[in-house]
C-alpha cells in the first residue's frame, strides 16, 4: 500500500504530537531527561523521513494525488462552519522539510548544549520542542485560516515557554512575557480579520477563497480592512516594524531555541501566511505597497541596530528581523515565490549562524563580541562553518543567500518600488558590515585569554558542519539551476559590490585598524545615538504601556476602591451603626418591655377611638342586672 | 348597681395591678400585680355574666382562677430558682437580655 501525500503529512504531524503526549503526560519519562530527549529526537527523525518521502513522492507523481484531507469541524445548520485537515502543496511540503530538518538538528544540538541541565528540566525542554514541531507543522499544513490561527497561537505559546525556559532568571521571564504580549497585539488583528472574512464569505478555507479570488468572484465589503487586519498578525509574528521589539529580547532563551524558533521557523510564519494567502492580498494593491514599504523599512532599521549591538545573539536577532523585512518586501512586491525561497535559504543559514554562535558562546562564556577573539585558529571547523553562514547572509556568490536575496531585490525593483529598493540595497551593505564585524571580532583578532578550553561536544560540532554542507549544497544547486529572471543584468553586480564594500569596511575598522570605529560612530552620530537606544521604540512601548494601560488600571482601581467598595462600606457601616443605636432599646429589664406593651395598647385604643365610626360606638344595648334573669 | 360600676372597679383594680407591675422592683411584687390584673379580668367576666345572664362567663372565671394558681406556682418557682442562682430578685438586676 502506498500512502498518498496527505496521509504521509498526517503521519508527519502525528509523530511529534505523540512524542509530546508521551513526554508531557508520562511523568517518570519527563523527569528522566535523556530518555525523553531520545524519544523526541527519534520522533523528529521519523517526521523528517516522512516529510522527505512526501516531497520525493510528489516530485515523482506530480499529478493525480488528492492534495488535501479535510474533516468537518464545528458542524452548523447550514453546512460546517470550519474544517480541519492538511493541505499539501509544493510550498507546504518544502516548509515541512525545512521545519522537520531544523527541528531535528536543533534537538540533536540541544542534547549536548543543555547537557548540564537537571533531567526534569531537560524533559520539559523536549516536551516543548515536540509540541513546537507539531504546532509548526500543523500551521504549515493548514487548509484554512481557522486551523492556521489555532496553530499560530500554539507556536506563540511554545515560543513563550521556550524563551522563558530559564524562568528563574527575571530577564528571561520578562522577555517571554514581552514576546507573548507584543505578538498578541498583532494576533488581535489576525483573529478579527479572519472572523470578519468568515462573516462576509462564510468560509475559513483557503481553497474556496482562493478560487473565488482568482476568478474575481470575491465581493466582500471592507475587504482592504480585513486583509490589513490579517496582515497585522504577520506584523507581530514576523517582527515587522513597529512590533519587532520582542525578537531581540527573545534571545534570553537557550541558543538552540533561538535558532529554531526565532530564526528559522516560527518568526517566518507571518511571511509564510502572507505568501500562502497571497491570492487574497493581491486583490488589495495599496496594502501590498504598504507591506513592501514596512518590510524594507524594517530591514534597514534592524540592520542599523545590529551594527551597534555587542551581544552576538542580539546581532543575529536583528539580522533576522532585517531578513524578515526582505521577505515581507518581496511579498509586498508581488513575488511570494521569492519571499518563500528567501525564507527557506534563510532558515538554513540562520540556524547555522545561531548554532555556531552557540558554540562560540560555549567557548568564551560570554555573549559580548568585544571580549572574544582568535577562535578561528583554535577551531577552524567552527570558524569555517560560521563563515559559510555569514557569507550566505551577506549575499556573496555562490551561496544560497545571494540568489534568494537577488530574487527579492529584483522583485522589488520590478514592482517599481524605488525607495524600498534603495533601502534594501543599503541594508545589504549594512548586513555584510555587521556580520563581518562579528566575524572579525570573534574569530580573528587576538585572543583575550589563553586558558585551555575543552573542545565543543561532538553533537554540536557535527550539526554545524551538516548545516554548513547543506548551505553549500543549496548554493551549488541554485548556482547550477539559476535562471535569469527579468532582473536587469547590473543588479547582481551592484549588490555584490555593496556586500564587498561592507566586508571591506568591517575589515578596515575591526581587523586592519585603518578606520577607527569610534570615529566612524562619531561621523554618523545621530544614527549611532538612536540605534544604540533602539530608536526609543522600546521606551515608547513601555511608556505607552505605563501611561495608557497602567493609567487606565489606576482609574479602574480607584473606582473599584472608592466607588464600588465605598457604596458597600457605607451600607455595612450604616447597618452596623443603626444596629448599635437600636441595640440600646433592648434594656433587658422586663418592666421596660411592659411599658412598651402598655404604650402600644394605649396607642391602639386611641387609634381605634379616632377611626371607628360613631354609630357602632353607641350601638350597644344598655344592659340592666337581671333583665333576662336566667339565674333565678 | 349598674354594669359600669363593676367595670369601673375592674378597671381600677387592673390599673392598680399594672402600676404594681411597672413600679415594683421586687419580682414577687410584680407577680402580685399580675395577680391583681388577672382578677380585674375576673371581675369583668363575672359582671358580664351576671348582666347578660350567661353562665359562660362564670365557668370561664373558674378556669381563669385555676390557671392563675398554676401560673403563680410556676412564677414563684422561677423566682426561687432565680434567687438561688443570682442571689437577687430585684427586676432591675435581671437584665441578661440587655442588647
Amino acid at each position: 500500500m502506498r500512502l498518498g501525500s496527505p496521509e504521509l503529512a498526517l503521519v508527519v504531524l502525528a509523530l511529534p504530537f505523540a512524542s509530546f503526549l508521551a513526554i508531557g503526560l508520562i511523568r517518570p519519562l519527563r523527569r528522566s531527561g535523556r530518555p525523553a530527549a531520545a524519544i523526541s529526537i527519534v520522533a523528529m527523525a521519523g517526521a523528517l523521513v516522512g516529510a522527505a518521502l512526501m516531497s520525493w513522492q510528489s516530485i515523482a507523481v506530480s499529478r493525480g494525488l488528492n492534495p488535501a484531507v479535510l474533516w468537518t469541524w464545528l458542524p452548523a445548520d447550514g453546512g460546517p462552519m470550519a474544517s480541519v485537515g492538511v493541505w499539501v502543496d509544493g510550498m507546504a511540503m518544502q516548509m515541512c522539510v525545512l521545519v522537520t530538518l531544523i527541528s531535528l538538528l536543533v534537538q540533536i544540538y540541544s542534547w549536548a548544549y543543555l547537557a548540564d541541565e537537571p533531567p526534569p528540566s531537560l524533559g520539559r525542554y523536549y516536551a516543548y520542542q515536540s509540541l513546537f514541531a507539531f504546532s509548526m507543522l500543523g500551521l504549515v499544513l493548514s487548509p484554512g485560516f481557522l486551523q492556521m490561527f489555532v496553530f499560530w497561537e500554539l507556536v506563540g505559546l511554545c515560543s513563550y515557554l521556550l524563551i522563558g525556559y530559564w524562568y528563574d532568571r527575571p530577564s528571561a521571564a520578562r522577555a517571554a512575557v514581552k514576546a507573548f504580549w507584543i505578538t498578541k497585539l498583532g494576533d488581535l488583528g489576525f483573529v478579527a480579520g479572519i472572523v470578519m472574512l468568515w462573516a462576509a464569505t462564510g468560509t475559513f478555507d483557503f481553497f474556496p477563497l482562493f478560487s473565488a479570488a482568482e476568478i474575481g468572484a470575491l465581493h466582500v465589503d471592507r475587504f482592504p480592512t480585513i486583509m490589513f487586519l490579517i496582515y497585522l498578525g504577520a506584523v507581530g509574528k514576523s517582527a515587522q516594524f513597529p512590533l519587532h521589539i520582542w525578537l531581540p529580547d527573545a534571545m534570553e532563551g537557550p541558543t538552540p531555541v533561538s535558532a529554531l524558533i526565532h530564526a528559522a521557523t516560527m518568526v517566518t510564519a507571518g511571511v509564510y501566511m502572507v505568501a500562502r494567502a497571497y491570492p487574497l492580498f493581491a486583490l488589495v494593491p495599496p496594502l501590498l505597497t504598504l507591506i513592501a514599504w514596512v518590510g524594507a523599512f524594517t530591514a534597514l532599521l534592524a540592520a542599523t541596530m545590529a551594527c551597534v549591538e555587542v551581544d552576538i545573539k542580539r546581532v543575529l536577532a536583528y539580522s533576522t528581523v532585517s531578513q524578515l523585512g526582505y521577505m515581507m518586501a518581496a511579498n509586498g512586491a508581488g513575488e511570494p515565490e521569492a519571499a518563500f525561497q528567501h525564507l527557506l535559504t534563510h532558515g538554513v543559514f540562520k540556524a547555522l549562524l545561531f548554532l555556531g554562535a552557540g558554540i562560540v558562546i560555549h567557548h568564551f562564556h560570554t555573549n559580548d563580541v568585544f571580549r572574544m577573539g582568535g577562535l578561528f585558529l583554535l577551531r577552524p571547523w567552527v570558524g569555517g562553518s560560521f563563515l559559510v553562514g555569514t557569507l550566505a547572509l551577506a549575499g556573496v556568490w555562490p551561496l544560497p543567500g545571494f540568489f534568494s536575496k537577488e530574487a527579492v531585490l529584483a522583485a522589488v525593483l520590478n514592482a517599481r518600488l524605488s525607495v524600498p529598493f534603495l533601502m534594501l540595497i543599503a541594508t545589504s551593505f549594512l548586513t555584510a558590515f555587521y556580520m563581518f564585524r562579528v566575524v572579525f571580532l570573534a574569530f580573528f583578532g587576538h585572543a583575550h585569554d589563553h586558558h585551555e578550553h575543552p573542545r565543543p561536544p561532538i553533537a554540536m560540532d557535527a550539526v554545524c558542519r551538516a548545516l554548513a554542507v547543506l548551505t553549500l549544497a543549496l548554493g551549488a544547486r541554485a548556482a547550477l539551476t539559476m535562471h535569469h529572471g527579468d532582473a536587469p543584468a547590473w543588479l547582481p553586480w551592484i549588490s555584490l559590490a555593496w556586500a564587498f564594500a561592507g566586508i571591506a569596511l568591517a575589515w578596515a575598522a575591526y581587523q586592519a585598524g585603518f578606520v577607527d570605529p569610534a570615529r566612524l560612530a562619531a561621523a554618523l552620530a545621530p544614527i549611532d545615538f538612536l540605534a544604540r537606544r533602539r530608536y526609543f521604540l522600546d521606551a515608547l512601548f513601555g511608556g505607552t504601556y505605563r501611561l495608557v494601560l497602567l493609567g487606565f488600571s489606576r482609574v479602574v482601581g480607584w473606582v473599584d476602591r472608592y466607588v464600588v467598595d465605598g457604596v458597600l462600606n457605607a451600607l455595612s457601616a450604616g447597618t452596623l451603626h443603626a444596629g448599635d443605636r437600636l441595640r440600646r432599646l433592648q434594656s433587658g429589664r422586663p418592666q421596660d418591655y411592659v411599658y412598651g406593651v402598655v404604650l402600644g395598647v394605649l396607642l391602639l385604643l386611641v387609634w381605634a377611638q379616632l377611626t371607628m365610626p360613631p354609630a357602632s360606638r353607641s350601638g350597644h344595648p344598655r344592659l340592666e342586672p337581671g333583665s333576662r334573669t336566667p339565674l333565678q | 348597681m349598674p354594669l359600669s360600676a363593676y367595670l369601673g372597679l375592674a378597671a381600677l383594680v387592673f390599673a392598680i395591678g399594672l402600676f404594681g407591675v411597672l413600679t415594683r422592683r421586687n419580682a414577687v411584687g410584680i407577680l402580685l400585680g399580675i395577680e391583681l390584673m388577672l382578677n380585674a379580668v375576673n371581675i369583668n367576666l363575672v359582671a358580664f355574666s351576671r348582666f347578660r345572664a350567661d353562665l359562660g362567663g362564670l365557668i370561664f372565671t373558674l378556669f381563669t382562677i385555676a390557671i392563675t394558681v398554676a401560673e403563680i406556682a410556676v412564677g414563684l418557682a422561677i423566682v426561687i430558682v432565680i434567687f438561688r442562682v443570682r442571689r437577687t430578685i430585684e427586676a432591675d438586676h435581671l437584665d441578661l437580655l440587655r442588647g
